[in-house]
């Protein structure tokens, strides 16, 4: 074994630095304390469990990103988390049954198995809400709202919200009643919204000219908020539950820029990213300079089901190590003040006063010179008179 | 406005893509296949354009480092099309994606060998037919490898198919029609849809219409 092989993490594995993790950390106890403030409970899943409980509901989009091993005491199968959402819908549905409306939150790392892209991080922490009971738009809307309320929170300057609704598609797709095969197929080429190969394949397999009308229409139904009017003349054939998603979506949009003036929305009516476990309003934050989503979320109803408690269900999950990285202000660590190392009782109580005041206090340890350049002290605890008192620290 | 990085593909793609650019108002200051320079500046303000090779095009645009790029369809059927909207045909670059061998040669019964730089688009190709091949991936002169009996098959992007006949190969199968596509970072898209959708209309019109 070389050296390098001693200290090298495996890829995408990471580890986070001083200044970094304190970043991190304030922003984690930020959110923690905005979802409080919002009535959302906080809990905390385990890092481990059954493949049983930690696969369902969210389909094959989580299967590759898991990591399994042998539970040695049961001899059943066991999956790191490699997302919190099923763990959740879990607690919701079976450790503590309600029958009202649930607000929990959490946060943690989750562990993948596979990097979600080349350059994604196989150990990012994650921070995130879901709410529990509630079917109707208002519930979605207080959560865009929070996934709103946090990227403030957290000072990234612009708001770009991406919304969406998988139920047109849903709909639309049984309304002309195609096999899964076509379905997938289709799911494809609207992810790439390769215009060419979408309108070769509708003509290939969509034989009423009105369904055809609305595939061929589906993938160029994405810009700002004149989308939804598009959509209504497009659609004005479409079975009932298409435009009952696109009401929700207007009411949703409006209320959002009403709240929040200075968020961008856009729309993307063939945005079907999660379609395997997603059932109404989908949505994502993004954020210039980075090429992926920050934050992701969006309606799921049927996810509590397995767990005998099928329950409506939205929510919301932001990569807090992605979100730290985009936030371009210089994180200054709080200075401290030096104290030397004495004997002197009266010493150690001043220290204590200035620590319960909030300030950070280094002690020296014997006859251990201070290094400069390496601490975080800006000033010094010293004897004048018999008392302690700080002055700033010379440098020099 | 927003700013906007343009990826394009290097050779004979870059040609073919200068004059849509052109339709749609936007031109280097300065003459790209003279240059030896790899970003350029634009008439149009915030508006840039760098040149790649092209299997790098996608990778500059799935991570959002370009937001817009020009890439053949070989390179998206063989990067799987991850983090990319490929909304238009440029209708440019035109060839074919096919497997080739040695002219008049009977196809080897059982596994076969297959040199090819599309990795990923052999292997599907040949699943779907239910075949079982290895791969070698090589980086060029793919003809040879049938010839020194490296493989027995090729899988290689066929134009005139003059370098197939030159080489005593003969195409065989038909995989894919191949163009160049416009692809967009999904992100961009949401974020700069208003200069981005614009710049995709305005192509399309030049497309539609060459003059």
């Amino acid at each position: 074994m070389s050296y390098a092989d001693r200290w090298l993490l495996p890829d995408g594995v990471d580890e986070i630095l001083p200044a970094a993790a304190e970043q991190i950390e304030s922003l984690r106890r930020q959110l923690v304390d905005l979802y409080h403030r919002w009535g959302y409970d906080l809990v905390i899943p385990p890092m481990i469990e059954y493949t049983d409980s930690l696969l369902v509901g969210l389909g094959s989009d989580i299967d590759l990103l898991t990591f399994r091993l042998t539970d040695q005491l049961s001899g059943r199968m066991m999956g790191l988390r490699a997302d919190m959402t099923p763990q959740i819908a879990r607690m919701d549905a079976h450790s503590f049954r309600r029958e009202g409306i649930s607000r929990l939150c959490y946060t943690g790392h989750v562990i993948h198995a596979k990097p979600k892209n080349p350059l994604a991080s196989r150990t990012p922490i994650q921070a995130g809400i879901e709410l529990y009971g509630e079917a109707g738009i208002e519930a979605d809307i207080e959560v865009v709202s929070l996934l709103l309320e946090s990227l403030q929170t957290a000072g990234l300057p612009s708001l770009n919200i991406d919304l969406g609704h998988v139920g047109i598609f849903r709909a639309l797709s049984e309304s002309v009643s195609f096999s899964t095969e076509q379905e997938r197929q289709l799911f494809d080429l609207l992810q790439q919204k390769s215009t060419k190969d979408i309108d070769a394949w509708v003509e290939a397999n969509v034989t009423d000219t009105e369904s055809a009308k609305w595939f061929f229409a589906l993938a160029g139904l994405a810009g700002d908020a004149s989308v939804l009017q598009r959509a209504r003349d497009v659609f004005d054939q479409a079975p009932a539950e298409v435009i009952a998603a696109i009401d929700e979506l207007e009411v949703m949009a409006s209320v959002i820029s009403q709240r929040y003036p200075q968020a961008k929305l856009y729309f993307d009516l063939s945005e079907l990213r999660g379609y395997h476990y997603h059932t109404g309003v989908v949505f994502a934050a993004f954020s210039p300079g980075h090429g992926e989503a920050i934050a992701n979320g969006g309606r799921y109803d049927h996810i509590g089901e397995v767990f005998g408690h099928a329950r409506p269900a939205t929510g919301f999950s932001i990569a807090l190590t992605t979100l730290h990285q985009l936030l371009s202000v210089e994180y200054q660590p709080k200075p401290a003040i030096f104290a030397a190392s004495t004997e002197d009782p009266k010493q150690w109580l001043a220290i204590q006063a200035l620590r319960s005041q909030g300030e950070r206090v280094v002690c020296g340890l014997a006859d251990q010179a201070l290094v400069i350049s390496e601490s975080l002290c800006d000033r010094q605890l010293v004897l004048e008179e018999g008392e302690y008192c700080v002055k700033p620290l010379n440098k020099n | 406005m927003s700013k906007l990085t343009i990826a394009l593909t290097k050779g004979r793609i870059l040609k073919e893509t200068l004059p849509l650019l052109a339709a749609a108002g936007i031109e280097p200051l300065e003459d790209i296949t003279k240059s030896r320079k790899l970003t350029f500046e634009t008439n149009r303000d915030g508006v840039n354009l760098i040149v790649l090779r092209g299997v790098d095009v996608t990778t500059y645009v799935q991570f959002g480092a370009a937001d817009v790029g020009v890439s053949g369809k070989d390179m998206l059927l063989e990067h799987g099309g991850e983090g990319l909207y490929e909304p238009l045909d440029l209708q440019i670059a035109k060839c074919q994606l096919m497997t080739a061998a040695i002219k008049g040669k009977t196809t080897k019964v059982g596994r076969i060998r297959v040199a090819t730089k599309f990795v990923n688009v052999a292997k599907r190709f040949y699943a779907a037919q239910g075949r079982q091949v290895d791969i070698i991936k090589l980086y060029g002169a793919m003809e040879l490898a049938p010839i020194i009996g490296l493989a027995d098959e090729i899988v290689d992007i066929v134009d005139t198919g003059n370098t197939l006949r030159a080489n005593g190969l003969e195409p065989r199968e038909h995989i894919a029609d191949i163009s160049s596509r416009l692809i967009v970072n999904k992100a961009s898209m949401k974020m700069k849809h208003e200069v981005i959708l614009k710049l995709i209309d305005d192509i399309r019109l030049a497309v539609e219409q060459p003059n």
